[in-house]
């Protein structure tokens, strides 16, 4: 059947498949590159010690000797390291297979078909992009085993890493490139078709999150805690104290939450342009999506247009009230990071998402580009809603949750005094409010329809999800029932693909409508799991 | 030449229409007393050792067995019922679960690879599992205890049958 994407081997058993390709090396300037990284960490870590001795402290020249040599010693130790690795690993990229040949010790070679290469990623820190160079990732959409992950060539020339994204994604302009470099290498540049460039008005949608909350503490906390390793902490502490004793208790805490908002809002607002300044999403003559972005770090990463089940379009709560989205690409080799624990906070670098919270119609437009049609088919599809008991559920739901610091606040009357009855009594009349208006918002989110190719999917509240997916991509279906949905006549319907999160959920639907969607989106009678209601 | 058309209308969820085989409640019950049986002999060594929380330790090791023998009395009989799984021209279908019911369909035409696996214990009860998965990492369907002999047959034909199916949508 299928065989192994990647192919991990001792040396010498692989039957190369391209004998008059050459070996290739990585960049030697790589371990100039570390060799900075890790005088930069020996730094961040021996000045702090060196000031908090003092540099009038007779113990300081011996400590300053000390901690000299020890960045030194490190900073030789990781280029020596470097430069080993360097010189121990060789790859080639052949019309069918890219090989790497890599490991110090123990030399492992893995070859991986070219057919079977899912996503290209470059990336490049600060240190990198100075020196001219970047990382390249190749992926291979299965990252079920270790023998599967991603091959890493750290690093090359920026140029080298271009043409070297074109050529894996491509192999056959690359045949065509031997022959005529220089005009395939102009032109391809030429006919990308760009589909949205970075702009900075789309900065104002970034503290619409609760990272701006979250940055807003953990940013003065580590502030304290960085004064703290300097000796200045207790400092700190009394100046601290001292301010919030002369404004007074309501005082500082107007001040504390003006703190939180304006560090919160100063911190997303950072992140966010770091990692999506520069933001340029096209589509390459080859057929493949090409992203790239980042202000300090740039990292581009490359999806090849046939992998791409669908796109989802992400509302959280804030910006959806105001009007804005992100989208996300649903694509093979491109996991949520779910599976491999992966996942970093919304402003990290993920080659998943194309386009950060933005105005909603233009990531619409986008959307509807990047799947090839004139209309997002999230805007033409005949939605279909779920059952009441769909509803019911989502109100009580919400309302057992609201109802916590109810019951929280009547324990405190029964053990402490009868007056937090009263305070039970609100909370029990805004918990019965908010629930249900949490649970029936909830309920017009869900709907699902089926629109030409299509499948479209939308539900959640805090974050309002719409998956576009291809029907093609759906490779089979799992329904689940709890006791809770099975007396309701509900079940939830879950469709799989090779791509993305693996399979996408369509909660609380009837099981007529449930089989139906299965039917329709598969093209399989879903006859060995269903009789027709008599 | 007659094609059958199945009508897309509203229709419920049916259970699929095989029983694993019988046997499979034997191998579920080793499972399900194993881990109670281990408990129950170091719970018996340290009421040994240690005599005085011996009755302590009994107690336990009481509460232990009596859990043991109801769960293996049982859940075997409770799964065997629920577990069904059906081979169609078009599909495989399975259910499984017992309080959170769950029913998993996987298209012939997306399947990648069909496997029969035997470990040392289910062969000693001459069963097997197969294994179908798609290139989903989520969408592999597995059926836990056939009968050997056809589990290996099965997935021989399915093997066949999925190879004349060009392309797995991944």
């Amino acid at each position: 059947m299928t065989e192994p994407a990647v192919e991990t081997t001792m040396e010498g058993s692989v039957q190369s498949s391209a004998p008059n390709t050459p070996w290739r090396r990585l960049e030697p300037r790589t371990a100039a590159a570390s060799g900075v990284v890790a005088l930069g960490a020996g730094a961040a870590g021996g000045a702090p010690t060196l000031v908090g001795i003092g540099i009038g402290d007779a113990s300081f020249p011996m400590a300053a000797v000390l901690v000299v040599a020890g960045v030194v010693l490190l900073v030789g130790a990781v280029v020596v390291a470097e430069l080993v690795r360097l010189a121990r690993t060789r790859f080639r990229v052949g019309p069918e297979r890219v090989e790497l040949c890599a490991g110090v010790v123990v030399r492992a070679r893995r070859s991986l078909r070219c057919e079977r290469i899912r996503s290209v990623e470059i990336t490049a820190d600060p240190v990198l992009r100075v020196l001219g160079l970047a990382a390249l990732r190749i992926g291979t959409g299965t990252a079920a085993s270790a023998s599967e992950k991603p091959l890493e060539l750290r690093a090359l020339r920026r140029a080298d890493a271009e043409a070297l994204r074109r050529t894996v994604l491509d192999p056959s302009a690359a045949n065509r490139r031997t022959s005529n470099q220089a005009a395939d290498r102009s032109d391809s540049t030429a006919d990308d078709t760009l589909l949205t460039s970075w702009d900075p008005s789309w900065l104002r949608y970034a503290p619409l999150s609760t990272l701006t909350v979250l940055l807003g503490v953990v940013v003065p906390g580590g502030l304290w805690r960085a004064a703290d390793a300097v000796g200045l902490g207790d400092d700190a502490t009394t100046r601290t104290v001292d301010a919030a004793h002369t404004m007074g208790l309501v005082g500082s805490l107007e001040v504390g939450a003006a703190v939180i908002v304006v560090v919160g809002v100063a911190a997303t607002v950072a992140l966010r342009a770091e990692s999506w300044w520069h933001l340029r999403l096209a589509r390459e003559p080859t057929g493949t999506v090409h992203v790239s972005r980042g202000l300090l770090t740039s990292r581009s990463a490359s999806l090849e247009e046939r992998r791409l089940r669908g796109v989802v379009l992400v509302e959280p709560l804030l910006p959806r009230l105001v009007g804005a989205a992100g989208l996300e690409a649903v694509a093979t080799g491109l996991s949520s990071g779910g599976a491999s624990g992966r996942r970093h906070d919304a402003d990290r670098s993920d080659p998943k998402e194309l386009v950060p919270t933005a105005p909603r119609g233009l990531v619409e437009r986008v959307a509807a580009a990047v799947l090839g049609e004139s209309v997002v088919p999230s805007a033409t599809v005949s939605w279909r809603a779920h059952p009441p008991a769909a509803r019911e559920r989502r109100v009580g739901w919400a309302t057992a949750s609201a109802l916590v610091p109810t019951v929280a606040l009547a324990v405190l009357g029964v053990v402490l005094a009868p007056g937090f009855f009263a305070l039970a009594a609100v909370a029990l009349v805004l918990a019965v409010v908010v629930g249900r208006w949490w649970g029936r918002a909830g309920y017009a989110a869900l709907a699902h329809g089926v629109t030409g190719p299509w499948v479209v999917v939308r539900s959640g509240m805090a974050v309002r999800r719409t998956v576009v997916l291809r029907r093609a991509g759906v490779i089979g279906w799992s329904m689940a029932q709890t006791p809770f949905q099975r007396r309701r006549g509900l079940v939830t319907l879950w469709l799989t693909t090779a791509a993305g999160d693996g399979r996408y959920a369509i909660r609380d639907v009837s099981e007529p409508a449930a089989l139906t969607l299965a039917e329709e989106v598969l093209g399989v009678t879903a006859s060995g799991a269903c009789v027709p209601v008599s | 030449m007659s094609t059958v058309t199945v009508p897309i209308g509203p229709s419920r969820l049916r259970p699929p229409r095989e029983a694993l085989d019988p046997r499979v409640r034997a191998w579920w019950r080793l499972h399900v007393v194993a881990p109670p049986v281990l408990a129950a002999v170091v719970l018996a060594i340290l009421a040994l050792v240690l005599p005085g929380a011996g009755a302590w330790l009994i107690t336990a090791l009481v509460a232990v067995a009596a859990l043991g023998v109801a769960t293996a009395v049982w859940l075997p009989g409770l799964w065997y019922r629920r577990h069904r799984w059906e081979l169609t021209d078009d599909a495989v279908y399975t259910r499984g679960g017992l309080v959170w019911i769950e029913w998993r369909a996987a298209p012939l035409a997306r399947v990648q690879t069909v496997e029969g696996l035997q470990g040392p214990v289910q062969r000693w009860f001459g069963i097997a599992t197969l294994v179908v998965t798609t290139a989903s990492a989520k969408g592999a369907v597995t059926v836990v205890g056939i009968d050997d002999d056809r589990a290996s047959a099965l997935a021989a034909a399915l093997t066949r049958r999925t190879q004349t199916v060009p392309g797995d949508a991944t």
